[in-house]
């Protein structure tokens, strides 16, 4: 099995959200030592960890840092993205809960490296236990000197705000966020410009997922080659899978990146549920593509999944069991990006809204085989042609669906269709 | 003209809206505020937060309308909301949401008639590794059969009948 010498970023203590557990196991120790090296070497050590992006785009954070100009007449923001809402996705909401502390203290170390005085956390609106744990957290830290005014008694400030969403899957894609947190419907914006140039009220923003800036603090103390060496070449550490669905033991698995699909699925969360057997796996949240059984040795890391039409997304990895009819997991994707989609652009709104009618016409007994190329037509429609990630997050699991699965997919539209014609 | 806020939530909103750049980015925040003392955001709400941020009310409605969690109308006293994204789905969560159908008569979306129970279904409450799962009041539950709907609500009428003092005055008839 893979292991990693890495200090894990999971720790089993239940009471690590305290500041005093925290700081017993060496919490905050990053932090001081970051405040003391330049904000350059602190990037610096960040790009040698080949850390990338945990929420779903998979950006190398260091070189995101990089674009930051600090020498503006604007402030500089931090945005930590922690609306979680990639279904499969348990991740984020694990961390602010368990080892708020961790996020915090990532978001100091992030804070120093990039210039920022500010740092707003949007925190997913359903996730309102986890908000209140990382206020709690924020008031001990502030007390303890970590936070607020001349931190770590060094020439430094930085305030932390938690803004809570309201229930927008949207919101999630960074620049949606960036319009929610200025206080205005989350409709993402056109890049360019990209974030690092206008981004929240117009300035330079650095956006990163709660993951990615858990992984802050062990790169700095630990070193940025050990974490890098942990991973895969351009894609360093380890990562928390999410792991839901038809297995033995779903759960959260923090594992070293390439680690192969079949040994999470197998080995760690146990193999099939009892009486199934795994037909198919949604490898990084609805959004990515799925995979059939042929493909379960891919390593997971970005590269690869990318090079075989999927992606490694936010770590949530979804197994389809025997038992499962691909038509209700057609019905539910669709339904799903119908009900999310802003609206914007027009390719969007009116094709997810197509998709999922189709679907729920195949499901009723209403469709016919036709209806799978209405389908891949509409799909191929939407793709390439939004402003922002969604459409294609709403197109390409549809298309690999479709792909992979016309048979079964035609076989149980025939069986709604003759249920249809027996009542 | 809007209800006037009181001047301790006008002097909670001033507190909300310094921590930002600018005002109008308290928004979201605001509005969990207002529904949080008045159960829902109706068109008085959307008034109360344009005027306390000096914003046009139609910029509150567009953002109210955005989100799934601003109700427009009251809920019940208790909240009761199935995710039916797929890990859910996979793991039976039609099947819950046709338990509670039954057992309380009404439809995702609705609230009983007695204004105790309202019911929504959800997309992905992120607590899928407890599949099929739901939340109560915000408190989740997971996994989630339908013998374990009847405890929770068995549980909430028990809540709610002390509450009220029925029990009482149902040991006091016999």
């Amino acid at each position: 099995m893979t292991t990693t010498s890495l200090r894990p970023l999971m720790d089993a203590a239940e009471n690590l959200f305290r500041l005093d557990a925290y700081r017993r196991r060496g919490g905050y120790e990053s932090a001081r030592k970051a405040l003391k090296m330049a904000p350059s070497d602190v990037m610096a050590e960040v790009r040698k960890a080949e850390l990338r992006g945990r929420g779903g785009a998979g950006f190398p954070a260091g070189i995101k840092w990089g674009f930051i100009r600090r020498d503006g007449d604007k402030p500089v923001y931090l945005c930590v993205n922690a609306d979680e809402g990639e279904p499969g996705t348990f991740k984020d909401r694990w961390l602010m809960t368990h080892e708020p502390h961790l996020l915090l203290e990532g978001i100091i170390i992030t804070a120093h490296a990039v210039g920022a005085h500010s740092a707003f956390v949007y925190v997913r609106g359903e996730y309102e236990g986890a908000a209140r744990r990382l206020e709690e957290a924020i008031a001990e830290a502030r007390e303890a000197g970590f936070l607020g005014e001349k931190i770590f008694g060094k020439d430094f400030d930085l305030e932390v705000v938690i803004h809570r969403g309201a229930g927008a899957y949207i919101c999630g894609e960074e620049t949606a966020l960036l319009e929610s947190l200025e206080g205005k419907r989350g409709e993402p914006r056109l890049k360019p410009p990209f974030p690092s140039s206008i981004g929240l009220f117009g300035a330079p923003t650095v956006i990163n997922n709660v993951e990615t800036l858990c992984n802050v603090p062990r790169i700095i103390g630990e070193g940025g080659e050990a974490f890098a060496a942990a991973g895969r070449p351009g894609d360093g550490g380890t990562r928390l899978f999410g792991v839901s669905g038809a297995v033995r033991r779903p759960g959260l698995y923090e594992l070293p990146i390439g680690t192969p699909l079949r040994e999470l699925l197998y080995a760690h969360a146990g193999g099939p549920a009892e009486g199934t057997s795994i037909k198919a796996v949604i490898p990084g949240g609805l959004s990515a593509p799925i995979l059939r059984p042929d493909e379960f040795d891919l390593p997971l890391e970005c590269s690869v999944l990318a090079g075989a039409g999927t992606m490694i997304g936010s770590g949530a990895v979804i197994a389809v069991g025997s038992n499962t009819s691909m038509l209700e997991v057609l019905g539910v994707m669709t339904r799903f990006y119908d009900h999310e989609s802003c609206g914007q652009c027009t390719p969007c709104r009116i094709g997810t809204s197509w998709m999922h009618k189709t679907a729920a016409r195949l499901a009723s007994g209403d469709g016919e085989s036709r209806d799978f190329d209405e389908l891949v037509r509409v799909a191929v429609s939407i793709k390439g042609r939004t402003f922002c990630p969604f459409g294609d997050a709403a197109a390409l699991p549809v298309l690999a669906l479709v792909g992979k699965f016309r048979a079964e997919l035609e076989e149980r539209a025939s069986e709604a269709a003759a249920r249809k014609r027996s009542c | 003209m809007s209800p006037v806020l009181s001047a301790e939530v006008r002097e909670e909103i001033r507190a909300i809206a310094s921590r930002y750049p600018r005002g109008e980015a308290a928004l979201l925040p605001v509005l969990h505020l207002l529904q949080r003392l008045s159960g829902a955001i109706t068109p008085v709400e959307e008034r109360q937060a344009a005027e306390a941020l000096g914003l046009d009310p139609i910029r509150v409605r567009e953002v109210v309308t955005f989100h799934t969690m601003f109700r427009t109308r009251r809920a019940g006293t208790h909240v009761i909301e199935v995710c039916i994204n797929l890990s859910c789905t996979m793991a039976g969560s039609e099947a819950l949401v046709a338990r509670l159908r039954e057992v309380l008569g009404i439809d995702p979306g609705e609230t009983t008639a007695d204004g105790k129970f309202t019911l929504v279904t959800a997309e992905c409450l992120g607590n899928c590794d407890r599949a099929p799962c739901l939340t109560v009041d915000g408190e989740d539950h997971g996994p989630v059969d339908a013998a374990a709907i009847d405890g929770v609500l068995a549980a909430l009428r028990r809540e709610e009948g002390l509450g009220e003092g029925t029990a009482s005055r149902e040991r006091g008839k016999s």
